[in-house]
């Protein structure tokens, strides 16, 4: 049954305390190794290649300027100095001793914050556009439900010990900005003669079977979002698979069984679940849409911010890469990207996290967001500050024009840290990055899409990148695999392998072809690398990626 | 990954694995364990090193996860053989963090 929790800070502290008692137990020798992991799962901390690593939940993204702080906190105190924006809207650190990380579960804590289901089989974050309730496209806020949903799914009895993990995006835009089609769930908000309801998506995933989700239900009314997530969940619980770990998500279970059969166990369910909830769903829904009420937006000119364009090309280029239409007339959402070249992909330094704090509270309406490609988002900026914010953004080195661009590159840590990496991602990201920035080829490429996943698990979403590269570890070498064609929101589609993968230092040469060959072949600069792929099929970049072959 | 390798005198190994307090990359040497990879002791018999892994996780007080890796000899030590391993002696690419780091600071001292 579900129950509004309306303060649960003793509830996160209560957990700290838990974990204290479980990190004592296993180091006097009460709990064994085996024993402890799957308690320290549930809690967000990993053991990785070279440390433990804590991941932090930062739900849907959305964080209060005090919790960007409490996370600078956490970089400084007991981390190197930075944290890594994980792609699933979450961080990570990558350096915490066990010793300390029940302080940090303390320190973050008094901020409303926890690791609670960053790891384990159980429902993880919830996930949504990093534009919610600012886009200008959007149907209906999202953040109202995702948080219903968090609410929700934070330590539901019955879900602690799915056959995997699971993962569930909501969208709210016209346009889905939430990867929707590629997760286990995916709800796209929608209207149906007035009234709010989702497009329900399941069985969707990446990892080693990338498969795309289908729509189990085309209108669920806003009233019966818990009880019909929860038969989902429920009828997943009991009918996937805990034989074989790599077969044990939804999308398997989904595609075995067949979604009829699995659409009918689940309607059935359904019925049963609906009696459970007596209204204490929707009472909280009504809640937190108060909660998530728009800011008080200024109505003032925006006449500076006009003359500032004309004056400052470098400014006038940030504006026209970083920016995102806001529905708030003189207002506009400010991507900042952790790409800048030469720097990994989402780590993001103590002082930074700081700098963006202080800009929040001054320029954006107390509002911070982290996207799942890596950046932070400003949700609400008044076009007037647009200029000071740009200014205060450059002096940190968080201002590159290139938000949507090639070298905004989403990459897993990969095996610079990770334990299950078969390669590097890192290191290819920055080489990409650096390659197409000196090239000065980056602005007449336009969008791109470039994605890399250190290994099969796909964390880098590799499969949903126009361009996607996977790395490998072929007989001791590390190889890279590219895969063309994906996308994670228009038209969602899995990329396509483009053929045998290449040494390290052979990515951005091919890369390179490639780009060449679209820049020759395509129609116009607004038909984008995949527009132009989609146009003409893979034989042109086949043949740009294997000249050899293409001439053999 | 190496996990499931077992060293002979032509393949030899050593055996490594994570401090349990801290984290950080360890491997089993003659005094118990260090943080220097190039005091591994290095193992050439598939039996001896069995036993000294059994030890090895006996130690769960101490490590978690040991497991053998692969080395070869070189002048200064054992070196890894894989890519892996040589990234677990050294730290990440992107930032001098890690064992780098902590290898330029004691030589500094």
């Amino acid at each position: 049954m579900f129950d509004i929790r309306p303060v649960e800070t003793d509830y996160v502290r209560h957990r700290a305390q838990q974990f204290r008692d479980q990190v004592a137990r296993r180091l006097d020798g009460s709990l064994t190794e085996d024993e402890f992991k799957p308690l320290r799962l549930m809690n967000g901390v990993y053991l990785q290649l070279h440390a433990y690593m804590l991941r932090v939940a930062i739900p849907y993204g959305t964080i209060s300027p005090d919790q960007m702080r409490m996370l600078a906190h956490l970089a400084a105190t007991y981390d190197k100095g930075y944290g890594h924006w994980t792609t699933r809207q979450n961080i990570q650190f990558n350096w915490p001793k066990l010793v300390d990380i029940p302080d940090m579960l303390d320190d973050l804590a008094s901020a409303g914050m926890h690791a609670i289901q960053t790891s384990g089989n159980t429902i993880r974050n919830v996930t949504t556009d990093a534009f919610a309730g600012a886009a200008k496209d959007e149907v209906t806020d999202p953040r109202p439900y995702a948080e219903l949903l968090r609410s929700w799914s934070t330590d539901h009895a019955e879900f602690q010990w799915l056959p995997r993990k699971f993962k569930i995006a909501i969208s709210g835009g016209s346009r889905d900005r939430a990867l929707v089609a590629a997760h286990d769930i995916g709800l796209r908000l929608v209207e149906q003669d007035g009234k709010a309801g989702f497009e329900v998506w399941v069985g969707g995933g990446l990892g080693r079977t990338p498969m795309l989700g289908q729509v189990i239900r085309d209108f669920l009314p806003e009233e019966d979002l818990l009880p019909y997530i929860e038969a989902i969940i429920a009828t997943y619980n009991l009918s996937g698979r805990r034989d074989n770990k790599y077969k044990a998500r939804i999308k398997i279970t989904v595609s075995e069984r067949g979604l009829d059969v699995f659409k009918a166990e689940t309607e059935e369910e359904f019925l049963r679940r609906r009696r459970d909830f007596h209204g204490a769903d929707r009472e909280a829904l009504a809640i937190f849409k108060d909660r998530f009420a728009a800011p008080a937006f200024r109505n003032a000119g925006s006449d500076g911010y006009q003359a500032e364009r004309q004056a400052n090309p470098a400014f006038r280029s940030w504006a026209d890469t970083n920016l995102h239409d806001h529905k708030v007339d003189g207002y506009a959402s400010v991507i900042v990207t952790f790409k800048s070249p030469g720097e990994t992909p989402g780590d993001a330094s103590a002082e930074q996290m700081r700098l963006l704090a202080d800009l929040a509270e001054k320029y954006g309406h107390n509002d911070l967001r982290i996207s799942h490609d890596q950046n932070v988002v400003l949700p609400h900026v008044h076009k007037s500050d647009l200029a000071a914010l740009y200014l205060a953004l450059r002096e940190a080195g968080l201002a590159t024009a290139n938000a949507g661009l090639t070298s905004d590159i989403i990459a897993c840590p990969g095996m610079d840290y990770c334990a299950l990496a078969t390669a590097r991602s890192i290191p290819i990201a920055q080489e990409i990055a650096d390659h197409f920035r000196a090239e000065g080829l980056e602005e007449e490429i336009g969008k791109l899409n470039i994605r890399i996943s250190g290994c099969i698990n796909a964390c880098g979403h590799h499969h949903l990148g126009h361009i996607g590269i996977l790395g490998l570890d072929r007989a001791g070498v590390e190889n890279y695999q590219i895969t063309l064609g994906g996308d994670g929101y228009d038209i969602p589609a899995i990329g396509q392998r483009a053929g045998a993968g290449f040494p390290a230092e052979e990515v951005v040469p091919a890369i390179d072809r490639l780009m060449r060959a679209y820049l020759e072949v395509r129609e116009s600069a607004s038909e984008r690398f995949l527009d132009a792929y989609r146009r003409l099929g893979p034989a042109p970049f086949k043949a740009a990626l294997y000249p050899e072959a293409a001439h053999a | 990954m190496s996990k499931a390798f077992t060293p002979t005198a032509a393949r030899p190994g050593v055996i490594t694995a994570n401090d349990l307090r801290e984290g950080h990359n360890v491997w089993m040497c003659d005094e118990g364990w260090t943080a220097d990879p190039k005091r591994a002791t290095v193992f050439e018999d598939e039996a001896i090193a069995e036993i000294a892994l059994l030890e090895a996780i006996g130690q769960a007080d101490r490590v978690v996860g040991p497991y053998l890796a692969e080395v070869r000899r070189g002048p200064d030590g054992p070196e890894p053989t894989h890519f892996r391993e040589a990234f677990r002696q050294t730290g990440p690419s992107n930032y001098f963090h890690g064992i780098q780091a902590e290898k330029a600071q004691a030589a500094n001292v």
